[in-house]
């Protein structure tokens, strides 16, 4: 078992559940691990890279991905979700050291990201901001807003990486692509579970325009399908 | 620091205060959704990366400020009050409130100015509204010199701020925030909060009662109003929704038994046209309604 199936088992209590069953761990995963300049050292550094959930959902993946950082205790990870906890069923950056935005409602995380990477823009410093974005929170019409702002202004800071598990109601196979491609937006779709493919696409930057990640992650149910 | 040559429009002002504030406060930027746009023409040319128009996206508009915030700048955010307290609100409460983060709203068009226009482009709940958020300063500046100071300390400071510009003027201006007493007398206090101070001369008349105005909404200067208070009559005049300050004064007098009238804007939809004074008139918030207010509550 390794150190975050360990983490992931103390908040669930329960040494069996897969790590497939966390549609975001490996992308968190290699985002801290392998791309983003941040860590517990730099945490108010005003140039470390942001990583902004915005699918607050389901935040044990992050939770356990920022415990393996050091950026809290795992004393916190068993408690997690009581009233004295600072790990709630959707993280708060005013509790939790790391997180960057508190998030929960959904289509927040990326025109809070556009403002991000204006602000930081705005002060000279190139550090990435990166969105993680689930496939059916695309649904909230907020997100285009966002979409097509940060592609007229040439955010190349900006990554949005997309969670396609296919839980939209209404999904059309390759519109998530399409549609950032057809804003301006450079990007790729890859497996979402493949590390070294998840590294090189978010390892890249824009290039005079934002970036879109579409990681592909389908739970056991389709894969056997 | 740059100087700000006064002018009698409260917007126009704004727009003014706002692009010195730009020119002097590099921590300062400054979000718009097309509203406004036109007054900014020499902000956007001067300080291109920090003027940002985000277009007709009220959302974005209000979350951009947020993001801008949490990178620690210190934004301001404009648009009519109706598009960015009514159409955004949760991105005020979760972008801002939620996240910790402080910024200068800056709503226009009030509950009437928009006279012509009809509910769409009325926001007559945009205080009662903000007022649901924890330690939000709000500000109803009555003249172009209040907006110019109002404008200048809320960038200064911390925390979040709403400022509610209008184009709807008093005759004097009242330098720094709290209650200014405005009139002593031994019977009721009127509370005139933002540019309905005229009115509320014009109806007290020779009237012996206190008149209090402040433009600074919220936090609710009780010391002041406490100290001042004569008989236990509270008459409250406010240029938006009737009632919006009541809790701050019910809270102010929690152990003193008192009278409330609350005067404001009326619940109902007008769905009439026509000019801000005839909506004025239509709310009961002229000088012969506020004086037939008066009179019923206080000389039954």
């Amino acid at each position: 078992m390794d150190n975050l199936d360990r983490l992931l088992a103390l908040m669930t209590g329960d040494e069996k559940h897969s790590r497939a069953s966390y549609s975001t761990l490996d992308v968190i995963q290699v985002l801290y691990e392998r791309v983003l300049d941040v860590s517990p050292d730099i945490v108010d550094d005003p140039g470390r890279d942001r990583f902004l959930l915005s699918k607050g959902h389901g935040p044990m993946a992050y939770y356990a991905v920022l415990c393996d950082r050091g950026f809290f205790p795992e004393s916190w990870l068993p408690t997690w979700g009581t009233f004295d906890s600072p790990l709630g069923h959707h993280p708060d950056r005013n509790l939790v050291p790391g997180v960057e935005i508190s998030s929960g409602s959904l289509g927040h995380g990326l025109p809070l990201g556009v403002g991000v990477a204006l602000g930081l823009r705005g002060q000279g410093l190139s550090s990435r901001v990166v969105v993680l974005v689930g496939d059916a929170e695309l649904d909230e019409g907020s997100n285009h807003e966002a979409l097509e702002l940060a592609a007229a202004l040439g955010l190349d800071a900006l990554t949005a990486v997309v969670i396609d598990n296919r839980s939209t109601s209404y999904a059309v196979p390759g519109r998530i692509a399409e549609r950032f491609a057809t804003e301006g937006w450079q990007g790729t779709t890859v497996d979402g579970r493949d590390h070294d493919a998840l590294e090189k696409a978010l390892a890249e930057r824009g290039v005079g325009a934002p970036r879109a990640v579409v990681a592909t992650v389908l739970d056991e149910e389709e894969l056997a399908a | 620091m740059t100087t700000t040559t006064l002018i009698r429009d409260p917007r126009t002002q704004f727009a003014r205060t706002a692009t010195h504030l730009l020119e002097d406060d590099l921590s300062t930027m400054l979000v718009l959704a097309e509203i406004s746009a036109r007054f900014f023409e020499d902000a956007i040319r001067d300080h291109p990366g920090r003027v940002v128009n985000v277009g007709i996206r009220e959302q974005l508009l209000v979350n951009v400020g947020a993001g801008l915030a949490l990178t620690g700048l210190r934004p301001m955010v404009h648009t009519f009050g109706t598009f960015l307290v009514e159409r955004a609100f949760e991105q005020i409460k979760l972008g801002f409130a939620h996240q910790g983060v402080g910024g200068v709203l800056v709503g226009g068009g009030g509950s009437f100015d928009a006279s012509l226009s009809g509910r769409t482009h009325q926001a007559p709940g945009d205080v009662a509204l903000m007022d649901t958020l924890p330690d939000v300063v709000i500000h109803a500046p009555g003249t172009a010199a209040e907006t110019d100071e109002v404008l200048r300390r809320a960038v200064a400071a911390d925390g979040l701020h709403y400022v509610r510009v209008v184009e709807q003027t008093n005759s004097e201006t009242f330098a720094g925030p709290g209650q200014h007493v405005v009139r002593r007398g031994s019977g009721a206090t009127v509370i005139a909060f933002g540019p309905v101070l005229d009115e509320v001369l014009a109806a007290t008349g020779d009237r012996d009662v206190t008149v209090l105005y402040a433009h600074n909404v919220r936090p609710f200067d009780t010391a002041t109003f406490r100290a001042l208070l004569s008989t236990p009559d509270v008459v409250l005049v406010e240029p938006w929704l009737a009632g919006t300050s009541a809790r701050v004064v019910s809270d102010a007098l929690r152990d003193v038994p008192h009278r409330l009238l609350s005067l404001g804007t009326r619940r109902m939809e007008l769905r009439h046209y026509g000019t801000p004074v005839e909506h004025q008139r239509a709310h009961g918030l002229d000088p012969a309604g506020i004086r037939r207010s008066l009179e019923s509550f206080l000389d039954g």
